[in-house]
């Protein structure tokens, strides 16, 4: 079978790889570029573990063929963290124990990034619109929650602390 | 399975006329799912959202004119589109989490054909028009002419949908469209009921168009209803005799999610609460 060379932006980086027709981007982003941070959990769009931001939009990649990455920009859970450290979602995450097995979490990051992105400032009730497509069957949500509005209150907080340097 | 991206329609139709196993999708949030069930995979998967008019979304003159690709939170995001059509968006943005708003869309929630579909009632009502792309050019058609029976649509070899066209509302004209699930988010309809409605200065319902989901093989219009509104103030008894006309109207199954008398039941019920959200829309008060 042919497979189809895909050029692609990938946490910052220029990404070339090839796939088959069949694959998914979750499939691609797995076994061909090695970025195993995005997880397979119902690989049928229920679970939210595959989602990552494509183009600008938080996306399941189980539901998207991985041929459609030519000339698409994505951001998984590993180009979350800066060279100064942790992303503040994934540092809340972690003082918050808003995570047991840790296989959705990838997902639940991906999806806060994706809401902090376009809403800096949430309330919890979108906080919790904002991750129904991510399923967790360790923690339960209540931590995974306010993990998320910690995390936006602590970037407001740096934000405000430059604006006044 | 080998992937092809179009980029025009031409180009497309000449691919689907060319091919004996293909098959077109938009943001594949039903077909990848139904590969993973035992769909049998076609030679040819054909994405259609490089053709530039599939993702569209624009006001040419008086006519909202959406691609039938074009991804559902594009429609949550066009402030002018939710004040025209606000049953329209509301439907389309009930598929789903945000993740899948990313990528359904309108023309995929329309041929993938499912009954429970929660845009399609919501097309319908809007009197939604199919442009659709063929071997023989371009023909427009009636939404609710679409899809003839549970996976089944009136689509014949080589054609796609293109785009949708919804007039904009004349004034005091509005609509809805309320789903109901056994729990708040992310499932599908038990029943879904659209109303758009036109009321004149004194409240009273000029005109009536009632569609149900979920509670027959295709989308139902409900002409008993609208008869029953046509000239009424919309009293008591007039919602009561659109609410019984309602589930008249159904020829639902029995499934995990409701029995047939409860879908009957609660189309009625729906039919009533969507048919006072749109009136109030209409008068210009949202609740």
């Amino acid at each position: 079978m042919s497979s189809t060379h895909v050029t692609s932006t990938i946490n910052g980086d220029g990404v070339e790889f090839l796939c088959q027709g069949d694959q998914t981007l979750l499939d691609a982003l797995r076994d061909v570029v090695g970025l195993i941070g995005v997880k397979e959990g119902c690989a049928t769009g229920d679970c939210g573990a595959c989602s990552v931001i494509l183009d600008g939009r938080l996306t399941c990649s189980c539901l998207v063929l991985a041929p459609e990455a030519d000339g698409s920009t994505i951001t998984t859970v590993e180009g979350m963290a800066g060279p100064d450290g942790l992303h503040p979602l994934q540092q809340s995450f972690l003082e918050g124990a808003a995570l047991q097995c840790g296989v959705c979490t990838p997902g639940f990051l991906v999806a806060g990034k994706a809401l902090l992105d376009r809403n800096p400032d949430p309330s919890e009730t979108e906080v919790r619109y904002a991750i129904a497509g991510n399923l967790c069957r360790c923690t339960g949500y209540d931590k995974i929650v306010r993990s998320i509005l910690t995390a936006a209150a602590d970037m407001k907080d740096v934000s405000e602390a430059k604006e006044k340097v | 399975m080998r992937y092809l991206a179009p980029t025009s329609i031409d180009e497309a139709v000449s691919v689907l006329v060319g091919n004996d196993d293909v098959t077109v999708y938009a943001g594949a949030t039903d077909f990848i799912p139904q590969l993973r069930l035992g769909r049998p995979e076609p030679d040819y998967a054909v994405d259609l959202k490089r053709i530039p008019r599939l993702t569209d979304l624009r006001l040419v003159g008086d006519t909202w004119v959406i691609g039938a690709a074009t991804p559902s939170v594009r429609l949550t995001e066009e402030a002018a589109l939710v004040a025209d059509l606000p049953g329209l968006v509301e439907a389309a943005a009930l598929i789903g989490s945000d993740q899948i708003q990313s990528r359904a869309s309108l023309g995929g929630n329309l041929c993938n054909a499912s009954p429970a579909a929660d845009s399609v009632p919501a097309m319908v009502v809007n009197d939604g028009r199919a442009v659709i792309a063929g071997p023989e050019g371009i023909r427009t058609v009636p939404v609710a002419s679409v899809v003839t029976g549970p996976g089944r649509t009136s689509l014949t070899r080589g054609e796609f949908v293109v785009e949708f066209e919804f007039d904009r509302p004349p004034a005091r004209t509005s609509d809805a469209y309320l789903r109901f699930i056994p729990r708040t988010e992310m499932d599908i309809a038990v029943v879904g009921a659209a109303v758009r409605l036109s009321i004149d200065e004194g409240d009273r319902c000029r005109a009536a168009t009632v569609a149900l989901g979920a509670v027959a093989p295709t989308v139902v219009r409900v002409p008993a209803a609208e008869d029953a509104l046509a000239g009424q103030p919309l009293t008591q008894e007039v919602l009561e005799r659109v609410s019984t006309a309602a589930a008249a109207a159904c020829n639902p199954i029995d499934d995990k999610r409701g029995t047939k008398e409860y879908r009957r039941r609660v189309a009625g019920v729906l039919t009533v609460r969507a048919l006072k959200l749109a009136a109030s829309r209409a008068a210009g008060s949202t609740p």
